[in-house]
């Protein structure tokens, strides 16, 4: 079947298999590799993309359910003026470690913002319930998920010893 | 001012933040142009006899090249590569008459593409003899049904040191538990993948998802019989190890040799739930320990018996237990210990090291130990421990077993951890609470551990330092990251060491021929070895370098200094006159600034902290909420906080999964029930808090940096911690031990057992 759609800003059309997946569709037929594949029941969120606007994991939609649509991936975020804010918060509070989660969290975590622009820490972890990462303990996404939502954060350390 | 020590945010992120990492399925190589695609046939059964295996119907599908089984492969099966496994307990490559556990490689379909191979692999008819399954190592160790009929024995391994029968003799308190450290898995979020393509010139390029690429290398060659050399092994960026990943699979190899077969290269990406049921385990270790002293709390003696579950095929994870052991007397000051330790065969999936690997079994068992022994004379768990640390005036210290730790401050970390947690006021509200008899308890947990890091077992580490033509700098360490920023912290060494701006470095890692030598990351080894030899590589760099620049400048070389701000050699005092690396390089010629060297400690290093967790138990249902971490971890001297602290988090986290959350488990019939991210119980955001982060820093003296290892701490004090707290939190119900992990239905049916009278 031809299915065309919008990635990342530029049109794409393509014949796909009625069972492709839209995940495989972006990493084979597109080349974007930067959407990972980390389980197989929809359960870990490193498929993670915008589909016209909102977060959906690509592995639980068909490429050809993603006709005439707009997709952004991880690929599409950064501009000509540098990272998207999201990006460099997650550089700047160490949000990443081997980054196989990274990209499909912070699609996540853009798209939690826009529904909710000053979340509290309990409401970004709810919100990124849906991703998992091995690494990082979600300490310094959520640091970052804050950071970028404007707020200010904790010292990341207390100084030890009698007194402190 | 000096860049080490300060939080430098790391130079491999916006990669991975923009386009995302290359992973081995990643990875767009012209050599791999026109892969077929490996999926593997995997047995259903945890014991059985291959009667037949039938392919017409799956070699005949759309899309497929060949289907193989193991008489097509005609490879040799593997022993055990530790030496002190058994032997005779060989892994085929693809099954061999018997499987041993679900999921075990049995057939190999090659493919145009991934789907139609999935569709194939349905086609191969495996008929199965069911045998008995042996499921549980305490049934294993009965040997009624043996695995491995040339071994005889389930038995893989056994440490017997002796046995003091009068060991408890004259004490006041004796108390023993059986505890179970459950198995765990690794869990890293890229699954295992690999791609084969030999070349013209007769070699293999194998792109493998690693933590030990030289190692990995060797292992596909010795497999295969094929001479040193001929494997050009190439980790690339790994999504993830925890110790799943030393080394390369079975199906590597098999992957390796299908390329050859095909004359084609061969991809292969396994799928969550094979990576679930075929992946090594952690963990896996039954305990039963024993501890006996006095009222006023001084500990006498400490007995613990390990029982190591192996899985089907021993491997790392069968000797793990000897570390276990090995840390056996955990932070006190203990007089007598004994440990002694056996490894079982199961029809389960083999065991392998997962963060910590050995030492956090040790840790839960001594801190249960401390927790039951407190409780038994009714004593603060703090106070007994305290009471029972090995002074800090005592260091070097040797312990019961025989283990020397090189420093460490115990009471230092205990007081840090419990002032930060606000320890009395936490101990007040819990006794208000109970007052009011609410139906959510608090309970608070302990846990003061030392590990060990990087002893001589570890290896060395390969590190190379190069000064380029136009002044940049290229390292090639034989550590393997994935995760843990060695690109930013090597460029930190070599730009304090050689005045070279951090951009102008590049750190090249995870490829065989530019790297023979190497080790890679695992066991919190990586800094302390594979920095060090980054930091003595680049030493000796400079010294040839201001012997040249003390030529060019017509001076003595030990009057040449380098100002690591500018980057410039000057004579002392005279910095008006000076060179730069460019006019240093020219002067050396091609490969002239090309230092190699190999560090290996002495002797290793004994990270250690104290953690305290509060946790808050419904008592109708009983749900745990882990309500605060509070954590102190001595690394020794820290080379960039910012990644220290991630590597603190993402261990607590696992700790906290273990203790709470997770466990691979299999039904009687060794049926894995827990074989994908919807059943097995990954921690998520949701169920931790944020972490309560104290800084300590005792550097250690065994290594010019000071470094002691950081990437297993956090795993090692947490578990212990939180499960200390659930029980802390049921204790005036008469609670006394909960096994991992505490869910809501464990313990709930621990608070029912003791309110319907019988002990838990
Ligand atoms: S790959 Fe889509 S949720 Fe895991
Ligand atoms: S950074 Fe490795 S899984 Fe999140």
């Amino acid at each position: 079947m031809q299915v065309s759609m919008t990635v990342n800003g530029g049109a794409q059309v393509h014949e796909v298999e009625p069972r492709t997946l839209l995940v495989h569709h972006i990493r084979e037929a597109l080349g974007l590799t930067g959407t990972n594949v980390g389980c197989d029941t929809s359960s870990c969120g490193a498929c993670t993309v915008h589909l016209d606007g909102e977060a959906v994991k690509s592995c639980t939609v068909l490429a050809v359910q993603a006709d005439g649509s707009e997709i952004t991936t991880i690929e599409g975020m950064a501009t000509a003026e540098g990272l998207h804010p999201m990006q460099r918060a997650f550089q700047e509070q160490h949000g990443l470690q081997c980054g196989f989660c990274t990209p499909g969290m912070v699609m996540a975590a853009v798209s939690l913002l826009d529904e909710i622009p000053t979340p509290t820490e309990a409401q970004v972890r709810e919100g990124l319930e849906g991703n998992l990462c091995r690494c990082t303990g979600y300490h310094n996404i959520v640091r970052a998920v804050l950071a970028a939502s404007g707020q200010a954060l904790d010292d990341p350390v207390s100084v030890g010893g009698a007194g402190a | 001012m000096s860049i080490l020590g300060t939080r430098v945010v790391r130079k491999e992120d916006p990669k991975f933040l923009t386009v995302g990492g290359t992973y081995v399925d990643d990875v767009r190589d012209p050599r791999l142009e026109g892969a077929a695609r490996a999926t593997f046939v995997r047995s259903t059964m945890a014991h059985a006899r291959i009667s037949s295996i039938d392919v017409t119907e799956a070699q005949a599908a759309p899309g497929v090249i060949a289907v193989l089984t193991g008489a097509d492969l005609g490879l040799a099966p593997l022993p055990p590569s530790i030496p002190l496994l058994n032997q005779s307990m060989v892994r085929p490559l693809l099954a061999d008459g018997t499987v041993r556990f679900v999921g075990e490689p049995v057939a190999l379909v090659l493919s145009e593409d991934g789907p139609s191979g999935e569709d194939a692999a349905e086609l191969v008819f495996v008929d199965y003899e069911p045998l008995q399954a042996v499921v549980d190592p305490e049934d294993a160790v009965r040997d009624e049904v043996v695995l491995h009929g040339e071994a005889g024995t389930n038995l893989a391994m056994e440490m017997d040191f002796g046995s003091d029968p009068d060991l408890f003799e004259g004490c006041e308190v004796v108390v023993s538990q059986r505890v179970v450290n459950q198995r765990v898995a690794g869990a890293p979020l890229e699954v295992r993948a690999g791609a084969a393509a030999w070349g013209e010139d007769g070699r293999c390029t194998y792109w493998c998802s690693t933590q030990a690429p030289q190692a990995s290398r060797d292992t596909i060659q010795t497999a295969l019989g094929l001479e040193p050399g001929t494997v050009h092994l190439i980790a690339p960026d790994v999504g993830g190890g925890f110790g799943a990943k030393i080394g390369c699979s079975a199906e590597d190899i098999v992957v390796a040799w299908a390329a050859r077969h095909l004359g084609r290269p061969v991809r292969w990406v396994e799928t969550r739930t094979e990576n679930m049921t075929n992946m090594g385990h952690g963990r896996a270790q039954i305990q039963r320990l024993t501890i006996g002293g006095r009222r006023d709390g001084t500990v006498e003696a400490y007995r613990l018996e390990l029982l190591q579950d192996t899985g089907a095929y021993p491997a790392m994870g069968g000797i793990l237990p000897y570390l276990t052991r090995t840390m056996s007397a955990g932070v006190y000051a203990f007089p007598k210990v004994e440990c002694n330790l056996r490894s079982v065969a199961t029809n389960t999936a083999p065991t392998v090291a997962y963060r910590g690997a050995g030492r956090p079994e040790a840790t839960a068992a001594g801190e249960r130990a401390m927790d039951l022994f407190a409780a038994e004379i009714g004593m603060d768990p703090a106070e007994v421990r305290r009471k029972n640390l090995i002074p800090t005036d005592a260091f070097p210290y040797t312990t019961a077993v025989g283990t020397t730790y090189d420093i460490g401050d115990y009471t230092g970390a205990l007081d840090r951890a419990l002032e930060a947690s606000g320890y009395e006021q936490l101990r007040a509200e819990q006794a208000r609470r109970r007052q009011e008899g609410g139906r959510v308890a608090v309970g608070i947990g302990i846990s003061i551990y030392v590990e060990v890091t990087a002893g001589p077992t570890a290896g060395g580490e390969h590190g190379r330092v190069v000064v380029n033509a136009d002044g940049t700098a290229t390292v090639y360490t034989g550590t393997s990251p994935h995760g843990q920023g060695h690109v930013t912290s090597w460029s930190m060494i070599v730009s304090d060491r050689l005045g070279i701006p951090m951009d102008d470095i590049q750190v090249v890692h995870g490829d065989t021929d530019l790297i023979p030598n190497g080790v890679g990351t695992f066991g919190s080894r990586s800094l302390q070895l594979g920095g060090t030899a980054v930091h003595e590589a680049a030493g000796k760099v400079l010294d040839v370098a201001r012997g040249l620049a003390g030529d060019l400048l017509e001076a003595n070389p030990d009057d040449v200094v380098l100002d690591a701000q500018s980057g410039r050699f000057h004579v002392r005092g005279t910095p008006a006159v000076s060179k730069t690396w460019v006019e240093v390089a020219a002067a050396a010629g091609e490969g002239g600034l090309d230092v190699e060297t190999e560090f290996t400690a002495e002797s290793p290093t004994f990270p250690f902290g104290a953690h305290v967790a509060v946790v808050e138990v419904d008592l109708d249902t009983g749900k745990v909420t882990l309500v605060r971490m509070i954590t102190v971890d001595d690394a020794g001297r820290l080379l960039n906080p910012l990644l220290v602290e991630g590597q603190r988090h993402g261990g607590i986290a696992q700790g906290v999964a273990q203790a709470l959350l997770e466990e691979i488990v299999y039904d009687a019939d060794g049926n894995p029930v827990t074989s994908n991210f919807a059943d097995y119980a990954f921690v998520s955001a949701c169920e931790l808090p944020s972490f309560e982060l104290v800084a300590m820093e005792t550097p250690t003296p065994v290594n010019p940096m000071g470094a002691k290892g950081i990437g297993e701490s956090g795993t090692i004090g947490s578990t212990p911690a939180v499960q200390s707290a659930v029980v802390d939190a049921l204790a005036h119900l008469g609670v006394r031990h909960v096994d991992m992990p505490a869910t809501s239905e464990r313990v709930w049916r621990a608070i029912s057992a003791v309110a319907n009278g019988s002990a838990a």
